[in-house]
C-alpha cells in the first residue's frame, strides 16, 4: 500500500473480468470495486451475466481474463492451451472461498444434515473451529435469522423462506468478509420473500460487505448504497440508488425499472 | 415327512453357514472397495481409466460367475509362472479363488451401483461445499459419499443378496459351505428333497436378516426423507 492508493483496501476489486460459455461471450470486460461495508445491488434481464460475474468471484466459475481481489489478495489465474481460465492454486482459491459468504437461489442446503448441522459444517472442517464454539455460534446466527426453533429440522421440513435463511446463517457462520448473493429470493412464494430480505436488510445495517444479484427494485432502491446495471455482458451504468432511479442515463436501465 | 432327519440335515448344515457367510462378507467387502474404484475411474473424466473401468464392467457382468470361477481356479494353474509366482499360496487355494471370483464379479455390478449414487448427488449441495471453501477430498467424504451411500442403499442391498446366494457356486471348487455340505450329505442319503430344502430355508433366513438390517440402516440414514417431525418435540440440546 502506498500513500498514492486508498487508505482502505477494497474488500472486492475486479478488472476486465470476462468469461464465455462455449462461443457466447457472457461477460465482455467487467470492471468492479466494493469497498467494506458497501451494499452492491447488480441487477440486469437473465442472460445479462450478474449471476456469472458473481460466481466468477468465488471463482465457481473460472474467469477467462481479468484480474480478481478479494481483501487485497490476487486470485492466481491462468489459461489453458485452449484459452480456457485454470486456477493456479487451488489451496488458495478454497481459503479464499472460506472467507467469502455465498447464498444461492435454490437455498442448496445439505439435505442430509440438520439446520445446525448445515451451520456447523464448515466452521468445524473447513475452518477447524472447535465444536462447542461452533454450536454455539450457530444458535446465536438461527436467533438472528429468526429460525431458532428449526435448529433440527432436516431441510426438506422447512418452507422455502426458512430454508434460505438457514443458508443465510450457515453463510455468515463463517464470518465471512463479503457476502455473495444469487438471486436469492428468486425462488421463493411472493409471501416468503418479505422474510429473507429482512434479514438481508438487518446484515446491511450492520455494516456488512454485501454483493446482491437480484430482482427485488425495492431492495435495490432502500438498501443498496450502490446499484449496478449489467446489460449484455456489460456494466450499462452505475451510481447511488437515487441517482439510478430518478434519473438514470441509460434508456435500457428505465425501461428495465419500469417494467 | 421325517422330521428326525430334516432335523438332523438342519444341525449338519448350520455348521457350514460360518463358511458361507464369510465368503459373502469377504467378498462383498473388498468388492465394495474395488467397485468404489472402478466407479471413480467411470467419473473421473480420464479416458484410459474410464475404459478400463468399462471393459471390466462389461467383462464380469457379461460372462457367467461360474465360468469365471473356473477360469481362475482351474484355469490360471495352468500357467507356470502362476505356478511359481508369490500369488501361487493363494491361487491354489480354492477357498481364496472362491472369494477372488466372487468379489471380481460383485464389484463389476457395484461398481455400476455406486456410479448412479455418485451422479445422483444434486450438484447445488456440491456447489455448496466448494463455496464454503471444501476440499475435494472433504467434500466426498461429508457431502457426496453421505448423499450416495443412501441413495444407493436400495439397489445394494439386492446385490448382496445376490452375493449371499452366489457363493453355492463355490461348492463346485470343493468348498464346504451351506451347499458343498448339503451335495455331500445328498451323496449319502440319496434324499435330496429334504436336503435342498433345508439348504434353501437357510439361504432364505439369512437374506431375510440381511434385508431387515438394511432396511434398518436405511431408516437411520434417512430421517431427512420421512415426514417431519414437528409433531414430535424435539429435545433441547439433542443432536445426532
Amino acid at each position: 500500500m502506498t500513500a498514492m492508493t486508498s487508505p482502505m483496501t477494497p474488500a472486492i476489486e475486479v478488472r476486465g473480468l470476462r468469461k464465455s460459455f462455449g462461443p457466447v461471450e457472457v461477460l465482455k470486460g467487467i470492471d468492479l470495486t466494493a469497498h467494506e461495508g458497501e451494499v452492491i445491488s447488480i441487477l440486469g434481464s437473465s442472460g445479462s451475466g450478474k449471476s456469472t460475474m458473481l460466481r466468477c468471484i468465488n471463482m465457481l466459475e473460472t474467469p477467462d481474463a481479468g484480474d480478481i481481489s478479494v481483501a487485497g489478495e490476487k486470485i492466481g489465474l491462468k489459461r489453458d492451451a485452449k484459452g480456457n481460465g485454470q486456477l493456479t492454486d487451488r489451496k488458495q482459491v478454497e481459503r479464499i472461498r472460506s472467507e467469502l459468504g455465498m447464498v444461492f437461489q435454490s437455498f442448496n442446503l445439505w439435505s442430509h444434515k440438520t439446520v445446525i448441522e448445515n451451520i456447523i459444517e464448515a466452521p468445524i472442517h473447513v475452518q477447524k473451529r472447535p465444536k462447542a464454539e461452533a454450536i454455539a455460534e450457530a444458535e446465536a446466527l438461527l436467533e438472528k435469522v429468526g429460525i431458532a426453533d428449526k435448529r433440527n429440522h432436516y431441510p426438506a421440513h422447512l418452507s422455502g423462506g426458512q430454508q434460505q435463511r438457514a443458508a443465510i446463517a450457515r453463510a455468515l457462520a463463517m464470518r465471512p468478509k463479503v457476502m455473495l448473493f444469487d438471486e436469492p429470493t428468486s425462488a421463493l412464494d411472493p409471501e416468503l420473500v418479505g422474510e429473507v430480505l429482512r434479514v438481508m436488510r438487518s446484515l446491511a445495517d450492520e455494516g456488512r460487505t454485501m454483493l446482491v444479484v437480484t430482482h427485488e427494485m425495492g431492495f435495490a432502491r432502500d438498501v443498496s448504497s450502490r446499484v449496478i446495471f449489467l446489460h449484455q455482458g456489460a456494466i450499462e451504468e452505475q451510481g447511488s440508488p437515487d441517482d439510478m432511479f430518478t434519473n438514470a442515463q441509460s434508456e435500457r436501465f428505465r425501461k428495465f425499472i419500469s417494467a | 415327512m421325517d422330521f428326525v432327519f430334516l432335523y438332523e440335515t438342519f444341525v449338519t448344515l448350520i455348521s457350514a453357514i460360518p463358511t458361507t457367510l464369510q465368503l459373502a462378507a469377504t467378498s462383498v467387502a473388498l468388492g465394495t472397495i474395488l467397485a468404489l474404484g472402478l466407479a471413480l475411474c467411470r467419473l473421473s473424466g480420464i479416458a484410459p481409466l474410464d475404459w478400463f473401468a468399462r471393459a471390466y464392467i462389461f467383462v464380469f457382468r457379461g460372462t457367467p460367475l461360474l465360468v469365471q470361477i473356473f477360469l481362475i481356479y482351474y484355469g490360471l494353474s495352468q500357467f507356470r509362472g502362476v505356478r511359481r509366482s508369490m500369488f501361487w499360496f493363494i491361487l491354489r487355494d480354492p477357498y481364496w479363488c472362491a472369494i477372488i471370483a466372487l468379489m471380481l464379479c460383485t464389484a463389476a455390478y457395484s461398481a455400476e451401483i455406486i456410479r448412479g449414487g455418485l451422479l445422483s448427488v444434486p450438484h447445488g449441495q456440491v456447489e455448496a461445499g466448494r463455496a464454503c471453501g471444501m476440499s475435494r477430498f472433504l467434500m466426498f467424504r461429508r457431502i457426496v459419499m453421505p448423499l450416495a451411500v443412501r441413495q444407493s442403499l436400495p439397489a445394494y442391498s439386492n446385490e448382496i443378496i445376490s452375493m449371499v446366494k452366489a457363493t453355492s457356486l463355490a461348492s463346485i471348487i470343493t468348498i464346504m459351505e451351506v451347499t458343498g455340505v448339503a451335495a455331500k450329505l445328498i451323496s449319502e442319503t440319496y434324499r435330496a428333497i429334504e436336503v435342498f430344502i433345508v439348504a434353501g430355508a437357510i439361504y432364505l433366513a439369512i437374506n431375510f436378516l440381511l434385508t431387515r438390517i438394511v432396511v434398518l440402516i436405511e431408516y437411520r440414514l434417512s430421517p431427512h426423507l420421512r415426514q417431519a417431525p414437528s409433531l414430535q418435540p424435539v429435545a433441547a440440546g439433542e443432536m445426532r
